[in-house]
């Protein structure tokens, strides 16, 4: 007792109370849990602020300002010959419009009772450029409209738009030289008399792309069906090919020599840059074969080749998924080696191969460095004809039309940019969506 | 005929074949399917075979050679005096060509007699305005060679075209007698007909190697042509990028490669750390819920399409940076840069380091952590010195691939890093990379025999050795130093 009280231990370690060597394990501990919580924290957050600067950046773009006025369409203007014949009415071009529908808005202005100095042009310049060419069109398209009175409902010009979005205002308006405050301020009194209203619009989804200074008029519509035309090439292409490739291998293929530098090459070609695929796109399609530019063919092309590997691995997968004793019950009931791969393991592994054909096409879908190369980036008004010659047309796709509009000098592209990658990513959304139902409804544990 | 037709008429003889393939084998056996040796549709698949395909191949073949060969014929005919007016004997078959194609819309309108269009001279007709009256647009006088060229042409394909339909459809009947003919309850039907889908599957799965073949050719040929133009050490080894398109431009790989290098550097400074520890995080520390949730969020990352990535670094990450960053710290006023587009290149990476990173410490067996928290080693001291060792290579390996991927990485440089070639150590100075110039030197309209365009595709040649020789080393690593567990 006596010993133990007065000799002092070598080593002081109690159960109640933690040394200090203990303690600072315990802190090296937390330490290290507390960055492993920081890196998962910081790759979510990541995550939200990509996502977020993109929505608030871009969920505008669905909704445009419009201004509603009456406009009277002068027979002596719209059609000099009179006699209502679309082709003889086709030479007043856009600038035979523009006074019309400047007029018809300063007459709008003034009835409304709204105050303003403004001088008529100003005024017409609250319109937007494309407002005559649409205007032309539906006058052409019917032309018994002339000289009456129609009540349109036109675009405003970007920087209108832009005020009621919050990217312009008074203060930055005094610097432009594209809007004044007055505008602004008439803008305002007629959101008060109900001529300007900003609503959903569904041309930035259907309509084609507009020049750099008619922001407000660029939609969407060609590089949509672009973009689907391209899929429509990489599915009807790559599935089948990537199919059978990858039934070749797993399980007919000898194991030689050959069938390695198949594999090591598929592996090879699923880390390939993109860049490089639109490198071979651009010599072989279309300084070699001779096929356009700017066509979805030749872009589905490029992006087939990119997504085989994809589609090749995961059908791999699925193909080795199935337990062997299907094919030995298949053999052994007479069938032969093709029948019983065609006839039992190919639809077991059906809904692996689709799963991973769907996130294939998703990837296909966002990629641009390639269409880049393929000339994709022109710019296109023109939808592109019904297939099979709409292949052979030049089209844009989605990914490269957020590229083109970011190149552009107005800051309404920015707006429009990102609208065109809210629309792309719930394309993605969806088809990443399905490929999870189908494997959660269809998938088979063995 | 038109193409078109040809296909369909071969297709329509397939199934034809089919019908009478399936019934003549089971007449051969007293309608007893049984006495049969493989399945009646074998022997119509069979027939059709027999008449599509050989049909098919004989046509693809002759669609690539017939040009060629009547091109060769063609150019016989132009002078040396006309080649060397026009620049390239090139440019003068393509406007033989757009006459012919003249000529033919000319004739489908009804604006010339297909009499007319054989034997009109330059001596007597306008060619270029007649032509300009159907709305084919010539880009200067036809000279009497081109057009002389040109309806030689026509002739040529004229006849090329009867005798490719003939040949076809003779070849797509011949196939299905002789098939037809063969049909008989002992022929082995099945065998042949699978041999012919195995024939198809190991076709498909060589369009791998004749892609990569494809890569390598094309972009070796076109190296071959740039470095015939430009000298290989000035490129390899030059320090300047100021290409002109009007000539003398230096075209030196060095600052491209190193603006790739530097952003892929920081990229990876972001994405290994935080991307290793998300790894570690959720395979060691985070219960069930947390890793159900957190790794889908994380692998959503992956799933983002380059183009979000690279207007997030234009539109936020760029303008974030120079405010709060580079202005007051008087590094530069730019908004692209390459912090910008390394760091955006990091996110874009986590997930790929941690999807890699999670799968090979979860590949660790779990005897070697419960050894060693046996022997009183906390959880980290557990990770750091027992499972981090053992999945070294493995995590190596993804850190390599995830290198290849930043050097290879397009459009977040294109939109982030900027298009100065500079060689800078400021990270907040715009710089640009390979990738970037790719894209520059052939968008737009490019002539394919400048130095300025070809280059690109020696830029390629570089970046498919680079991200290559990563990959295969990430491999190689993988392979030879992985542990055993057993």
């Amino acid at each position: 007792m006596t010993d133990a009280t007065a000799e002092p231990r070598r080593v002081k370690s109690s159960l109640l109370a933690t040394d200090d060597r203990t303690k600072r394990r315990n802190r090296a501990e937390a330490r290290f849990r507390a960055y492993g919580m920081a890196a998962v924290i910081v790759g979510i957050m990541a995550l939200i602020l990509l996502l977020t600067s993109i929505l608030s950046n871009g969920l505008s773009s669905f909704r445009q300002t419009f201004i509603t006025f009456p406009v009277e369409l002068v027979a002596e203007r719209l059609d000099p010959a009179g006699n209502r014949d679309p082709a003889e009415m086709a030479r007043v071009t856009t600038f035979g419009y523009a006074p019309l529908l400047g007029q018809a808005f300063v007459d709008h202005v003034a009835e409304l009772g709204i105050e303003t100095d403004l001088g008529p042009r100003e005024m017409a310049a609250m319109i937007s450029e494309e407002a005559p060419a649409q205007l032309r069109a539906m006058v052409l398209a019917n032309p018994e409209i002339v000289g009456e009175t129609v009540t349109l409902e036109l675009l405003a010009s970007g920087r209108i738009d832009g005020y009621f979005k919050g990217r312009v205002t008074m203060d930055s308006a005094e610097r432009d030289r594209n809007v004044s405050p007055g505008q602004l301020m008439l803008a305002e009194a007629m959101v008060d008399a109900g001529a300007i209203e900003t609503r959903f619009n569904w041309n930035f989804i259907t309509a084609p792309d507009a020049s750099g200074q008619r922001p407000e008029a660029a939609g969407l519509g060609v590089a949509i069906l672009g973009s689907f035309y391209m899929m429509i090439v990489v599915l009807v292409l790559a599935l089948p090919i990537g199919v059978a490739a990858s039934i070749y291998l797993e399980e007919f293929a000898p194991k030689n020599r050959v069938t390695d530098l198949i594999e090591v090459n598929i592996s090879n070609l699923a880390a390939v840059p993109s860049i490089v695929f639109g490198i071979l796109g651009l010599a072989i399609f279309i300084n070699f074969a001779g096929l356009p530019q700017s066509a979805p063919i030749v872009g589905g092309l490029v992006l087939t080749l990119m997504t085989l590997p994809t589609i090749i691995i995961a059908t791999r997968a699925s193909l080795r998924a199935v337990p062997p004793s299907i094919r030995s019950a298949a053999l052994g009931l007479g069938a032969s080696k093709m029948q019983s791969v065609f006839h039992h393991v190919l639809p077991l592994a059906a809904p692996g191969i689709l799963t991973g054909t769907i996130i294939g096409l998703a990837q296909a879908l966002g990629e641009t460095a390639p269409l880049l190369l393929i000339g994709m980036v022109a710019f296109v008004r023109e939808y592109p004809s019904a297939p099979p010659e709409g292949f052979f047309d030049p089209a844009s796709a989605l990914p490269v039309q957020v590229y083109n509009w970011t190149q552009r000098s107005d800051p309404a592209f920015v707006e429009r940019a990102s609208g065109a990658i809210i629309v792309l990513l719930v394309f993605l959304i969806f088809m990443n969506a399905v490929a999870v139902m189908l494997r959660r409804r269809f998938e088979r544990r063995w | 005929m038109p193409l078109l037709w040809i296909f369909v008429i071969v297709l329509v003889f397939g199934a034809v074949g089919y019908v009478m393939g399936r019934q003549r084998a089971l007449a051969s056996a007293g309608g007893d399917s049984r006495i049969l040796h493989s399945l009646p549709n074998y022997y119509g698949t069979n027939v059709s075979i027999f008449t599509i395909v050989p049909a098919l191949l004989v046509l693809s073949i002759w669609l690539i050679l017939q040009p060629m060969i009547i091109e060769r014929q063609v150019t016989s005919m132009i002078s040396e005096t006309a080649i060397e007016e026009a620049g390239s004997r090139s440019l003068v078959m393509s406007d033989v060509r757009r006459v012919a194609e003249g000529l033919d819309v000319a004739v489908q309108q009804g604006a010339l007699s297909e009499d007319e269009a054989r034997s009109i001279r330059t001596e007597f007709t306008n060619v270029r305005t007649r032509l300009g009256a159907v709305g084919v647009a010539l880009g200067g006088e036809v000279t009497a060679d081109v057009l002389r060229a040109a309806q030689r042409y026509r002739a040529l394909n004229a006849t090329g075209n009867v005798m490719m339909t003939a040949v076809v459809l003779i070849l797509a009947a011949l196939g299905l007698a002789y098939a037809y003919v063969r049909t008989h309850q002992e022929f082995r039907a099945r065998n042949t007909v699978e041999r012919a889908v195995l024939a198809i599957l190991i076709l498909a799965s060589t369009i791998a190697i004749m892609t990569t073949v494809g890569i390598v050719f094309s972009m070796l040929f076109e190296t071959f042509n740039f470095f015939e133009l430009y000298p290989w050490q000035d490129f390899f080894f030059g320090l300047e990028w100021r290409p002109s398109f009007e000539g003398g431009s230096e075209l030196g790989l060095i600052p491209l490669l190193w603006g790739t290098l530097y952003v892929s550097f920081i990229a990876l400074l972001v994405a290994v750390p935080i991307g290793l520890f998300a790894a570690i995080y959720m395979a060691e520390y985070a219960g069930p819920k947390v890793r159900s949730i957190a790794k889908p969020l994380i692998e959503i990352l992956a799933g983002i399409p380059t183009i979000v990535y690279g207007l997030f670094a234009l539109i936020t990450v760029g303008p974030m940076l120079r405010d709060y960053f580079a202005e007051p710290l008087g590094l530069g006023s730019s908004s692209s840069s390459v912090m910008t587009a390394g760091i955006v290149m990091g996110i874009m990476l986590i997930p790929f380091v941690s999807s890699l990173s999670d799968d090979i410490i979860n590949a660790v067996p779990q005897s070697l952590r419960d050894g060693s928290y046996g022997l009183g080693a906390t959880q980290s001291e557990t990770v750091k010195q027992v499972i981090l060792p053992a999945a070294l290579p493995g995590i190596v390996g993804a850190v390599l691939l995830a290198a290849s991927r930043a050097i290879g990485e397009t459009m977040i440089v294109v939109l982030g890093a900027g298009a100065a070639a500079k060689l800078d150590l400021n990270p907040f100075e715009a710089m640009t990379t390979v990738t970037v110039k790719i894209v520059g030197q052939l968008t737009g309209d490019t002539d394919f025999s400048s130095p300025e365009a070809l280059v690109a595709f020696a830029l390629g040649l570089t970046l498919f050795v680079i991200t290559l020789g990563l990959n295969v080393l990430a491999l190689y690593i993988v392979r030879k130093y992985r542990e055993q567990y057993e």
